[in-house]
């Protein structure tokens, strides 16, 4: 039998048992017939995917229920489902006793459904009728066995109305007899009833003989049927669900309803018990059910309910607050502030009083290191709940407004996007009673300065993570400088350093300017610097400080030595082009994938970055076992999980990717000519090592990997861009309810899934559209110590430091049309979760950093690539030699 | 009828190519659309190409007859969007019955003579039913997943309605095209087989499917299989792929599904990808080169050109296709 959802279904002989989630009906599941009846369809999709996420392969849906109007809710719960790529990849079950409900789901699924059920019940006449219609829609399905006379109940009825109905859908119909899956009824044991002993046995017998007389069919059966009199006892249902099934399944039982929380391991049943129940499905003996009823008494009632350890909340109220601040549990926090509130004079003292010690005690944790990054955020969460349920009290009272300690600018510079850290650092101080007034991403230098002078903050905090946002921090220090301000400013980010920071920043403003990296310094530091007695002494400290780094750095920087381009290109990396093995792609041109579900990216995430992001820092999955971080790196995976599975389920961040690729050959030894069918569509513009190196190690280009012009041979060469949007939608989301916990893990696990998306992507392509690799047999491990072959470089990291050749990427894959990946003026990623970068698979291609290059490479490049010298300068200057 | 299948047997078939890539050419003014019959229609009418099949058949039937001479062994109809749905644009659901049955007409006529001229190669004519303008399983509207902008019983009355004129017509199969929700497939197929059930007949249903991107799945989320296993409950002459992609990206979906139906195989793809101006620009040589990877792979039965395609590209095809046994097919095992 084959059956289709988004995915296909195959069974045959050499199948497992095929099992059919039964949540989703309103007969079984009572939570589910309460959502159904109160339209709480969103409720309801949660428990098929649930189903579907536990194992289930099939989903039965049912909606017969005399208060509901079971068609309508059959087509819109099914319309819904087809929504729900994680729910509809499985085939569809459906299940009525109605003809014009099934009819109704048949018409609204695009898959290959099963029909549950149809049976002779009401004559042949309509039996061949449905049949045929079912035939016509394409469905597998569920025969009962079931006549005019009645349900079988024993084995001779059973074979004898199997046999009858699959002659008249073979002969009669043209039935495919694969399709064809027989209920052969599981009718309770051990009732206390003679004529129910053998109910068990004669399913199994029965099931034997159809899987070996009728050719082709099926067989399945709701399971928990068979425990029916064992209720409230599920120990006992569980072990006879699974002796049941051991059965079943070697007489040809090959699918079924199983409630997988019901069901015991059947090597895992107690001898003693495994005997009884024996008995009783096998009908062993005389006095079974006596006995295993007698048994069932005496292990009755052993319960593996686990509770939440609430002795904390015996505590006084104070303490209450503090542990609930520390914790990061909001659960009793607006109860207890409330109780605080009715005690405190003024509401406003709570704030001040209550919430501020228990935020004290969480400020010393942080300090000593007892507390991470991720708990003070939590910490904040639940201060934010407190002070939103408290803030109407205090606006009643007008009294005066809480005194913020100092007010803070945060903003991301302009043309970069990626505001993870700078959310982090606002949040921590936040939480020590700074206003942080934060602007966003992508702000233009007038706006801080004018907001700055606007809300008269006392300090601003820029952030950037890609290069060129230095230059950015470089000209508002000088706008602040011409300006005449005297706020310190704060720099931070993941391209920022201390280095650039005294060499670049600090000097061209005669204030204060602080490389501030870690969110846990962000606080003493602004503590100092607007303490008005102790930072006078504290900025001249900092800037003699900076002084006598920026002399001792550029003393080192000179220390180095550079060859000329013209020598470092005598030097290049030499492959053999000879026997250098070149791999045709499979598939050359470019192509686009919007579809890809995140559920195909999750094995591919790198989670060590996740963590570092958060400031816990070591390698996973060692750092979950951490003596120092291990608990919250642990809390904070789970959280990411949970997060995670929510993302998938609601599709709340969809990846889009786009890749190209081509034939290639280096040309003037450092470009990359592409071409299409051998005309030159783009020239990747590569950069050379010009360290002065041993005799024998290469000053290597890009351009080297691929073979040149000049040996006649075609190469080739890929790009492409992956992009993950929704995550600025999810975080505001989760801002807007003052959660930035949240906001900021939304954020983190999407830049997770789009180097996971370049991850997935570069295997597909190695392995598949390119097919260079295409039996490589890699662990994920293996993937992030990159012991693939062949590299994917991006512009702006260590081998190709230059960002402009992002635009070339953008034109040749037309990235911005294709998936909406937009690139800033600073050449900055839109949305922010977004990779991308070149595909070379020449065996001997290899990661390198460029490091320094030196004058003469910049005019050349400037002269190749067709732009003022200038220009180049400004997009190289990291990487140019001092 | 039956001899579509014998030729099946014998050799590769090979379809013909884009007919609104040639219907370009012509740069039909409104006026031309419209015809002396329809000069004073209330609405514009200029890119309603099914409506030339009676405005401009002469246009229609040399494009048939190029094709025919390029060595195309079937014609589509041109009918793509001959079905109530697709019409309501022109407001001209009225015509859907005389639209398909005029282009069968036209199309067979041309096959006929065709047929009479070389009696050992005998010409088809297939009634091109395409997706429609809406999707069964999906919604247009992003906030509200449950909504569906048509249903599977309208689908069925205007895909039957379709069915019955291009039977009427003269039309020897049936292509259910370009097929990217496969519950508008099934509504077509369930049409089809009323239509055959009414009229005591049976006609060979060719369906095409179309994967969109590289994630290899249809528009509505099927991977291929998926599609192939959807679909199977109807007996086919063929199932395949075409459009949205060039020769060369739709091999790997093809080679997914051929060895796991014994259905024949067919594959009309697009002339490459359209560059930035939209234009397909695959020549006939590199399309034809592609294409021979697959014939070398075993994995055909019916070979033609999507959008892009002409009657030159058609040529160069058919006589790859002349070179190669057509795919075996495989028995199957049933499970």
């Amino acid at each position: 039998m084959k059956l289709s959802g988004l995915e296909p279904l195959v069974l045959n002989e050499n199948s497992n048992f095929i099992n059919v989630g039964e949540r989703t009906n309103v007969a079984g599941s009572r939570k589910f017939l309460r959502l159904i009846k109160e339209e709480q369809f969103d409720e309801a999709l949660d428990i098929a995917r649930h189903q579907v996420d536990g194992g289930a392969q099939i989903i039965d849906i049912n909606m017969d229920d005399g208060l509901i109007d079971g068609k309508e809710a059959m087509v819109k719960f099914l319309n819904l489902i087809a929504a729900e790529p994680d729910i509809c990849r499985v085939p569809i079950m459906i299940d009525s006793s109605k003809w014009e409900i099934i009819e109704a789901g048949l018409q609204v699924v695009q898959g290959k459904c099963v029909v549950n059920s149809i049976s002779l019940k009401e004559g042949e006449d309509k039996f061949i009728w449905e049949a045929k219609q079912i035939k016509r829609y394409g469905a597998a399905v569920i025969v009962m066995a079931f006549d005019e006379v009645g349900q079988a109940d024993n084995y001779e009825r059973r074979i004898e109305i199997a046999k009858r109905s699959y002659d008249i859908l073979v002969n009669k119909v043209g039935f495919p007899s694969e399709d064809i899956i027989f209920d052969l009824n599981v009718f309770p044991v051990a009732t206390g009833m003679e004529e129910h002993r053998k109910n068990a046995i004669d399913f199994i017998e029965a099931t034997r003989w159809v899987r070996e007389n009728l050719e082709n069919v099926s067989v399945s059966g709701g399971v928990s049927n068979v425990s029916f009199s064992f209720r409230g006892n599920n120990l006992v249902r569980e072990a006879m669900h699974s002796v049941f099934l051991y059965y079943a399944i070697q007489a040809g039982m090959n699918m079924g309803i199983v409630n997988p929380a019901m069901l015991e391991v059947y090597d895992d049943i107690p001898k003693d018990l495994l005997e009884h129940i024996e008995d009783v499905i096998l009908d062993r003996r005389d006095d079974a059910t006596e006995r295993l009823l007698e048994f069932a008494e005496t292990v009755k009632g052993v319960s593996k309910e686990k509770t939440v350890d609430l002795s904390w909340r015996e505590g006084s109220l104070q303490d209450r607050i503090t542990h609930a601040l520390v914790k990061g549990i909001d659960a009793f926090i607006i109860e207890d502030v409330e109780t605080a509130r009715q005690e405190a004079e003024k509401p406003i003292d709570v704030i001040e009083g209550h919430l501020m010690i228990g935020m004290n005690v969480v400020g010393d944790l942080f300090g000593a290191g007892k507390m991470f990054l991720p708990q003070v955020v939590k910490s904040a969460r639940v201060m934010k709940k407190a002070v939103a349920y408290l803030n109407p009290f205090i606006e009643a009272e007008k009294s005066d407004k809480q005194e913020p300690v100092g007010k803070i600018l945060m903003a991301t510079v302009k043309g970069d996007v990626h505001d993870i850290g700078k959310n982090i650092v606002s949040v921590v101080l936040a939480c020590n009673n700074y206003e942080i007034v934060d602007l966003g991403v992508m702000v233009p230098p007038e706006k801080i300065i004018e907001t700055a002078i606007k809300e008269r903050v006392d300090a601003i905090g820029l952030s950037g993570l890609i290069t060129p946002s230095l230059d950015e921090m470089v000209y508002l220090a000088k706008e602040m400088q011409r300006q005449n301000f005297e706020l310190p400013l704060l720099i931070g980010g993941a391209t920022t350093s201390k280095a650039h920071t005294a060499v670049k920043i600090d000097t061209q403003y005669q204030n204060a300017v602080v490389h501030v990296n870690d969110a846990s310094r962000a606080v003493t530091v602004v503590g100092d610097l607007l303490n008005k007695k102790t930072a006078n002494e504290y900025v001249a400290k900092l800037k003699a400080d900076y002084e006598d780094f920026r002399t001792k750095f550029l003393k080192r920087g000179k220390e180095k030595s550079y060859i000329s381009i013209v020598e470092a290109r005598q030097k290049k990396y030499a492959i053999d082009w000879d026997t250098s093995m070149i791999v045709k792609p499979k598939e050359l041109g470019v192509q686009v994938l919007k579809q890809l579900s995140l559920k195909d990216l999750l094995p591919f995430i790198d989670w060590s970055p996740f963590f570092r992001s958060w400031d816990l820092h070591g390698k996973f999955p060692d750092i979950l076992n951490d003596e120092v971080v291990g608990e919250q790196a642990t809390h904070l995976y789970e959280d990411a999980q949970a997060m995670i599975q929510q993302v998938i389920a609601k599709q709340a961040l969809k990846p889009k990717g786009v890749f190209g690729l081509f034939e290639a050959n280096a040309i003037n030894d450092d470009d990359i000519s592409v071409q299409k069918k051998g005309k030159e569509v783009a020239v990747f513009r590569t950069l050379r090592q010009q360290l002065k190196k041993r005799d024998g190690i290469p000053n290597i280009a890009l351009a080297d990997f691929i073979a040149p012009k000049e040996t006649g041979k075609t190469d080739y060469m890929g790009a492409f861009c992956v992009g993950i949007f929704g995550a600025q939608e999810l975080a505001q989301s989760y801002k807007d309810k003052d959660d930035d916990y949240n906001a900021i893990m939304a954020q983190a696990i999407a830049d997770r899934f789009a180097e996971a998306f370049a991850e997935y992507l570069h295997k597909q392509v190695r392995t598949k559209h390119w097919g260079y690799a295409e039996d490589e047999d890699l662990t994920n491990d293996d993937l992030i110590k990159e012991n693939y072959k062949g590299i994917r470089p991006a512009p702006g990291y260590p081998a190709c430091p230059d960002h402009l050749e992002k635009e070339t990427i953008w034109e040749l894959l037309d990235v911005e049309e294709l998936i909406g990946v937009q690139l800033t003026e600073s050449l900055a990623m839109w949305p922010a979760a977004a990779v991308s970068g070149y595909y070379f698979a020449n065996p001997e291609a290899k990661y390198f950093g460029l490091g320094k290059i030196t004058d003469d490479q910049v005019t050349d490049y400037a002269t190749r690539k067709g732009i003022d010298k200038d220009k180049a300068r400004k997009w190289l200057h990291p990487n140019i030699a001092e | 009828m039956s001899n579509i299948k014998q030729a099946l047997q014998e050799r590769i078939l090979v379809l013909d190519g884009a007919m609104g890539t040639m219907l370009q050419q012509y740069k039909f003014t409104e006026e031309d659309f419209r015809g002396e019959r329809f000069k004073d229609y209330p609405i514009p009418l200029q890119g309603n190409n099914d409506l030339l099949s009676i405005t401009q058949p002469k246009a229609i039937k040399t494009i048939h007859a190029k094709y025919f001479d390029a060595g195309a062994d079937i014609v589509e109809t041109n009918t793509f969007s001959g079905t109530t749905i697709a019409m309501a644009d022109y407001q001209m659901e009225d015509l859907v019955y005389e639209l398909n049955y005029q282009s069968a007409k036209i199309a067979k006529e041309v096959a006929d003579e065709f047929t009479a001229k070389e009696p050992h190669k005998p010409r088809f004519v297939a009634g091109s039913i395409g997706p429609t303008n809406r999707t069964a399983s999906m919604s247009p509207d992003v906030n509200d997943p449950g909504y569906r902008a048509v249903t599977f019983d309208e689908l069925r009355i205007a895909y039957k309605q379709q069915v019955e004129a291009l039977i009427d017509g003269g039309a020897d199969l049936l292509l259910v095209e370009t097929v990217f929700d496969t519950l508008n497939a099934k509504a077509a197929l369930f049409a089809i087989e009323e239509v055959k059930e009414e009229r005591g007949m049976d006609i060979p249903i060719m369906l095409s499917g179309t994967i969109t991107d590289a994630s290899g799945r249809t528009l509505s989320g099927q991977t291929a299989e998926a599609f192939l296993i959807s679909v199977s409950h109807i007996p086919l002459l063929s199932i395949g792929f075409n459009c949205a992609l060039g020769a060369n990206l739709l091999q790997p979906h093809l080679e997914a599904i051929a060895n796991k139906t014994d259905f024949a195989i067919s594959a009309h793809p697009n002339a490459g990808l359209p560059n930035a101006f939209g234009e397909y620009d695959e020549t006939p040589e590199e399309m034809g080169e592609q294409i021979e990877e697959y014939l070398k792979k075993n994995l055909i039965n019916i070979i033609g050109g999507c959008c892009g395609t002409t009657p030159e590209h058609i040529k160069v095809i058919a006589n790859i296709a002349a070179k190669y046994k057509p795919r075996e097919k495989l028995l199957v095992s049933s499970y």
